[in-house]
């Protein structure tokens, strides 16, 4: 273990937040793209379910439909669910600590886990959308832009507040939070079962939460190519409620 | 110039007080070793310092800038005793991730090399031995060229060459202008390494000061013996000024300047006697010794 001098520069000029976020995000795609639950959870598992809906034979008006709440369920999967859930684990193992030592700050970490987590969804949706294609899917084209905004809004929204449970709980709890939330979300939250055909009282508030605004902006853009302004606004309102807290409460520490 | 300067750092944890009050200073080109007994307060201190943890009060300056500003932290490395490796990457991997977020770094394959880890290990570091995790957090506390070096227990798990190669390294880091900022519980490396001393205690600075000035070695020599010896013919022996006293039972203290001349008095008084000398040597007390003194003050 012999070293060679070390060489002091007289100034340490420091680098970009762009260079340090391009570096991390790089990084966790890498680590996310050879974990294999994870690709479970972005491909698999929704291109299987779009492959069973197709194989029981439905009409073309119920994959328009089912299409856009497998986009959302893969969104929920991988910003919130996997996304809280190795962050947790990070955490765990003190390498987030570490990297709290390094010039790397909160912000470019949060924003290197939103853009590979986003590359993903791209990778994942794409596979969705061919699977969807091959099964008589035809959307409604002038919406495909609107749904591109909602996917980015729901992206941000989904990987902040799964870096502000990430950042509050041990990993085990955020194993089990983060579980529990997809779920409740899915089944419940306006996903598998459109806001539209719950009582209005419940509708109202059902379609105030990330997970119907998503899955509502996703239908509207793709099955019937209209604006989705509300569920627009909540997501924006959700994104930007998640970045604050996830700023101030996000703790490298175990 | 001062690399970490310190002034009445106050760290709380709720109600508790980690550190209260704390002064300290660490030098370029010089190892500055953090010591005390458990709940001291050396951790919550390197914490701040590291930018990981804020402080409740005082003044913490890298530098002369804030211990989080970017310029900092490209010249500062760490090895923390817990955490610093991602455990599902190769060695390769991860310190070739950590070196993209540094300006100049070190080239990690030849780092890795450098402290004895294959660079094209497919191992990941979790599954690496002890010791092996040692060194790549140490290549990883490399990588930025530093300029300024935080070490926890950087010789935990270590065998002993590896122990001898580190420390080696670490001379060579010190030699090269970087300050160095160790805290272990391994008094060997520190009466190695380094070149000033802070004890800690209860949050506060117990005694600073070179080995020497903290040992008295600059006015005593001591040596073990059979407790209770008549010390009379001792002091008729050495020359004026100087006195031999049995500082606790079997412990025997000569105070006045340590020379060769002296050691060979002793020794050839103990011989006369028939009494075995050990634990011969200048200073009043090892550095263990200040250490357990300080615990049990505390336990007071």
């Amino acid at each position: 273990m012999t070293m060679s001098s070390t060489e002091l520069t007289p100034t340490h000029p420091h680098t970009s937040h762009v260079t340090r976020i391009r570096a991390h995000a790089a990084w966790e795609l890498k680590l996310l793209l050879r974990n294999g639950e994870q690709l479970l959870l972005m491909f698999i598992v929704p291109v299987g379910l779009l492959l069973a809906l197709g194989l029981t034979n439905l009409s073309t008006n119920t994959i328009n439909s089912a299409v856009p709440t497998v986009f959302a369920v893969s969104i929920i999967a991988t910003c919130f669910t996997s996304l809280a859930i190795g962050t947790g684990f990070e955490r765990r193992s003190g390498a987030l600590r570490y990297l709290g030592t390094t010039p790397l700050t909160r912000f470019d970490l949060l924003a290197g886990k939103i853009i590979a987590t986003a590359t993903l969804t791209l990778m994942s949706s794409t596979a969705i959308g061919i699977t969807g294609v091959f099964l008589g899917w035809s959307p409604e084209l002038p919406g495909i832009p609107l749904a591109i905004v909602v996917a980015i809004l729901a992206i941000a929204a989904w990987t902040s507040w799964a870096m502000v449970i990430a950042g509050l709980f041990r990993a085990e709890a955020v194993l089990a939070i983060a579980n529990g939330l997809f779920l409740v979300f899915i089944m419940f939250g306006g996903v598998i079962i459109a806001s539209s055909h719950m009582p209005a009282s419940v509708a109202n508030v059902i379609d105030l939460l990330p997970s119907a605004a998503l899955a509502n902006g996703l239908r509207s853009c793709l099955e019937f190519g209209s604006l989705p302004l509300i569920p627009i606004l909540v997501l924006a309102l959700w994104a930007s409620a998640g970045i604050y807290v996830a700023r101030r409460t996000f703790k490298w520490e175990p | 110039m001062a690399a970490v300067e310190i002034s009445q750092l106050v760290v709380r944890y709720g109600e508790k007080i980690a550190v209260n009050g704390l002064d300290f200073v660490a030098h370029e080109g010089e190892i500055t070793a953090l010591l005390g007994p458990n709940g001291a307060g050396k951790t919550s201190t390197i914490e701040v310092a590291c930018g990981l943890r804020s402080a409740s009060s005082g003044l913490v300056q890298l530098f002369e800038q804030h211990p989080q500003a970017p310029q900092v932290r490209s010249q500062m490395g760490v090895m923390l005793q817990t955490g610093g490796l991602y455990p599902t990457a190769r060695p390769l991997e991860w310190l070739t991730y950590l070196a993209k977020l540094y300006p100049h770094p070190n080239d990690p394959a030849t780092l890795l090399a450098q402290v004895g880890i294959d660079p094209s290990i497919r191992t990941q570091t979790r599954r690496l031995s002890g010791g092996e995790q040692q060194r790549v957090k140490l290549a990883a506390a490399l990588l930025p060229r530093p300029t300024l070096l935080f070490l926890d227990e950087p010789t935990a798990g270590l065998d002993a060459l590896a122990r001898r190669n580190l420390l080696d390294l670490l001379r060579q880091q010190r030699d090269d202008g970087v300050a160095i900022v160790l805290t272990t519980h391994l008094l060997a490396d520190v009466e190695d390494l380094a070149d000033s001393i802070t004890l800690l205690s209860q949050g506060r600075v117990a005694m600073t000061g070179t080995l020497a000035e903290l040992t008295g070695t600059q006015d005593a020599i001591s040596f073990g013996g059979p407790k209770e010896l008549n010390l009379s013919d001792l002091t008729s022996a050495l020359p004026d000024g100087y006195i031999a006293h049995e500082a606790q039972l079997g412990k025997y203290v000569v105070t006045g300047k340590p020379t060769p001349e002296i050691m060979s008095i002793i020794t050839t008084w103990c011989s006369a006697q028939g009494v075995m000398a050990t634990e011969l040597g200048v200073g009043n007390k090892t550095l263990e010794q200040l250490l357990i003194d300080t615990s049990n003050e505390v336990a007071q």
